[in-house]
């Protein structure tokens, strides 16, 4: 039971359970997954259908936290990736040719990879800080994705282009069938090969791990450029629910979600370690947030009000130095080595 | 990681730190010159007036911004409680308060609230990212619980401050808020390069643990710098009332960016510890001038204005890599 509670992903957990279980009380027949015309219908599945998007970017985002880095792009990239894919699309003869949209996502994916690339050239070659390396493609990005569609919200009507988002594919709304693809693929590419370790090295000190032989540019232009991909995946996935791309709205925000996910998930902004199930959590607990807020029928205009409060509760509770403060008796023994562990990594 | 490149001649000449700044100041210089040629009516001191009224909000903003870089922190609530600040007023105003009340309530409130937010980053050890991203989403959630529509303010001393213009000779004037501006960026100037404040913050950021063994008071420095942007946020809150008139929570997004961006286009690093107040007005400056020229031109549609600003920050971080060639973190 111990282990049990000191496990990183236990607070996490509870604060998933306890919004799940106060949906019990709130809303009618949310834990009731019905099948309808063979389709999987309910709220969980579309918690998770809807939170998808940000399950992807903040999977992208963990790895780059990872090796104490952020990527503020994001947003921008899911913007682009939407806009580029749903131009190619309109501009297509027959909008539901199969080739044409897999031309279309191709390119528009090919672009996401591009710009990540270039965030990790920034940071890996030139050595720019993260946060301003991003900025740029952030400010600018928003400004391209408008260039594309125009400021205007481009419109689409292709069936294949709209499975990607809203579609269905062996009963599972197909959005979760890609965020498992991709989930499992970073799990064995990071847990299951060095890569990981390759990560959280870099992270921990990106100069010892060059000593060591690590190629620590080599990584960290692999991150970013993962990340800029799920980005681009997200970003397909948002204007193909819509069935169109607005250059203006798309993906706003997201990135902040997407470092509130992976910091409820218990990685630490300062590198060296992530938790790729953490960061699942934390995207679901924000996208459960949302939906509860919803169903349970308090004006949306709150929705970041309870953000604003849940991210505070969480943040503090895994903060070594709150812990340390408020349960001071019980928990020292306990908390007193993570404490200072931080305090020398931040002032290093 | 401190290599030595750029150009040697240029680096004993001029003292490298000063080289950002002159940089800035330099790409100002150019951009007005190049507006003045292509545009008629462009090169006049009442052009650079005008860069001052519409950016008054974001010199404030970015002036609290500078402390909090200066220290190795940012502050993500700013453009919020710019939204809050604005909506505060205006719903108080319609409730009948009267004006110098509203205006000392909403200077306290953003007091308050970096005040909070400073505590929190020191105390409990959460990095200032993430505290004021989750003060973000409060001052903007509290912008809608007070109303999703956008509040029209008539008092009279508001509206009197929105329609007053200050003659200074010949045909320039400009309007109080870019005069309570310049202002605040003199007494902050002050601040920073003649008080124990100043030289705690500079101290700071440049490196805490030295800090904390030289006996500087790191706490309350930390805690000083948002409780100043916080104030500073609600202070450009204020002028951003003047300026629209309006209170309205959707005001001013991504107004932290551009805060940032100028900061970071003034030369200041983010990693804290080196840079000029001098530059951040510079920077805002040389963003609003950016908007100017775009506007003159006339068929660029304002998607372009981001565009040149990624393009303007890369070439920044660019020169303070070639000149500076600082270690990362």
């Amino acid at each position: 039971m111990r282990g049990f509670l000191k496990h990183r992903l236990f607070w996490p957990l509870l604060i998933l359970v306890a919004l799940l279980a106060l949906n019990l009380f709130f809303t009618d027949n949310f834990f009731k997954v019905q099948m309808k015309d063979g389709h999987l219908y309910g709220s969980l599945i579309d918690i998770v259908r809807f939170g998808a998007p940000l399950i992807l970017v903040s999977l992208g985002m963990t790895l780059v936290i990872a090796t104490s880095g952020i990527d503020l792009s994001v947003g921008s990239v899911v913007a682009i990736a939407g806009a580029l894919a749903c131009l190619r699309i309109s501009d297509l003869s027959d909008q539901n040719s199969v080739t044409g949209v897999l031309g279309a996502v191709g390119l528009a994916l090919v672009l996401s990879v591009v710009l990540g690339a270039w965030n990790g050239f920034l940071v890996a070659g030139i050595g720019i800080q993260p946060i301003i390396a991003t900025l740029i493609l952030m400010v600018a990005g928003r400004g391209l994705a408008q260039l594309i569609t125009d400021g205007q919200i481009t419109t689409v009507n292709s069936s294949p282009y709209k499975l990607i988002g809203g579609g269905y594919w062996l009963t599972l709304p197909f959005g979760i069938i890609i965020v498992a693809v991709v989930l499992a693929l970073t799990a064995f590419l990071t847990r299951r090969l060095a890569l990981g370790l390759l990560i959280e090295s870099v992270g921990g000190n990106a100069e010892a791990s060059r000593l060591a032989g690590i190629s620590a540019r080599g990584v960290l232009i692999m991150v970013y450029t993962f990340c800029g991909l799920c980005a681009g995946i997200a970003g397909l996935m948002i204007s193909s629910n819509v069935s169109s791309a607005d250059g203006n709205n798309a993906g706003l925000w997201i990135e902040l979600d997407a470092i509130l996910a992976v910091v409820i998930g218990g990685t630490s902004l300062a590198g060296g370690r992530f938790s790729l199930s953490g960061t699942v959590l934390g995207a679901l607990i924000i996208q459960t947030l949302t939906t509860t807020i919803y169903s349970i029928g308090v004006p949306p205009e709150t929705t970041l009000l309870f953000k604003a409060l849940v991210v505070t509760v969480v943040c503090l509770i895994q903060s070594p130095a709150f812990r340390a403060k408020v349960f001071q008796r019980r928990m020292r023994p306990v908390e007193a080595r993570p404490a200072t562990e931080e305090k020398v990594r931040v002032s290093a | 990681m401190t290599s030595i490149t750029g150009l040697p001649g240029l680096r004993r000449a001029v003292p490298q730190k000063y080289i950002p700044v002159l940089v800035t100041a330099g790409l100002f210089v150019a951009m007005f010159v190049a507006g003045g040629i292509r545009y008629e009516n462009f090169a006049t001191g009442q052009i650079i007036l005008n860069v001052f009224i519409d950016n008054a909000f974001l010199l404030v903003v970015a002036v609290g911004m500078t402390f909090v870089i200066l220290t190795g922190g940012i502050d993500l609530s700013v453009g919020s409680v710019v939204a809050l600040s604005t909506m505060i007023a205006a719903s108080l105003l319609k409730d009948g308060w009267p004006a110098p009340g509203v205006i000392a309530l909403v200077l306290v409130i953003g007091a308050v609230l970096g005040l909070g937010m400073g505590a929190i980053i020191h105390y409990f050890e959460i990095q200032p990212f993430i505290v004021t991203l989750a003060g973000m989403f409060l001052a903007r959630g509290l912008c809608y619980t007070i109303s999703t529509d956008s509040i029209p303010i008539e008092n009279e001393t508001f509206t009197a401050i929105a329609q007053t213009r200050i003659g200074l000779g010949g045909d320039l004037s400009v309007s109080p808020s870019a005069l309570i501006a310049v202002v605040v960026v003199l007494i902050a100037a002050f601040v920073l390069h003649y008080t124990r404040l100043g030289r705690s913050v500079y101290a700071t950021g440049g490196s805490e643990q030295s800090a904390l063994l030289m006996g500087l008071s790191v706490a309350r420095t930390k805690i000083a710098v948002y409780t100043i942007s916080g104030f500073c946020s609600a202070l450009g809150g204020l002028l951003f009332a003047f300026y629209s008139l309006s209170g309205y929570g959707l005001s001013a997004v991504g107004m932290e960016l551009d805060a940032i961006a100028a900061v970071v286009i003034g030369g200041t690093l983010l990693t804290g510890g080196s840079g000029y107040l001098l530059g951040t007005v510079l920077g805002v400056l040389v963003l609003g001038l950016i908007q100017t020229i775009i506007s003159f031109e006339g068929t660029l549609s304002s998607w372009w204005t981001k565009i040149f600003i990624g393009v303007l920050l890369f070439a920044f971080i660019l020169l303070q890599r070639l000149f500076l060639g600082r270690s990362r973190r």
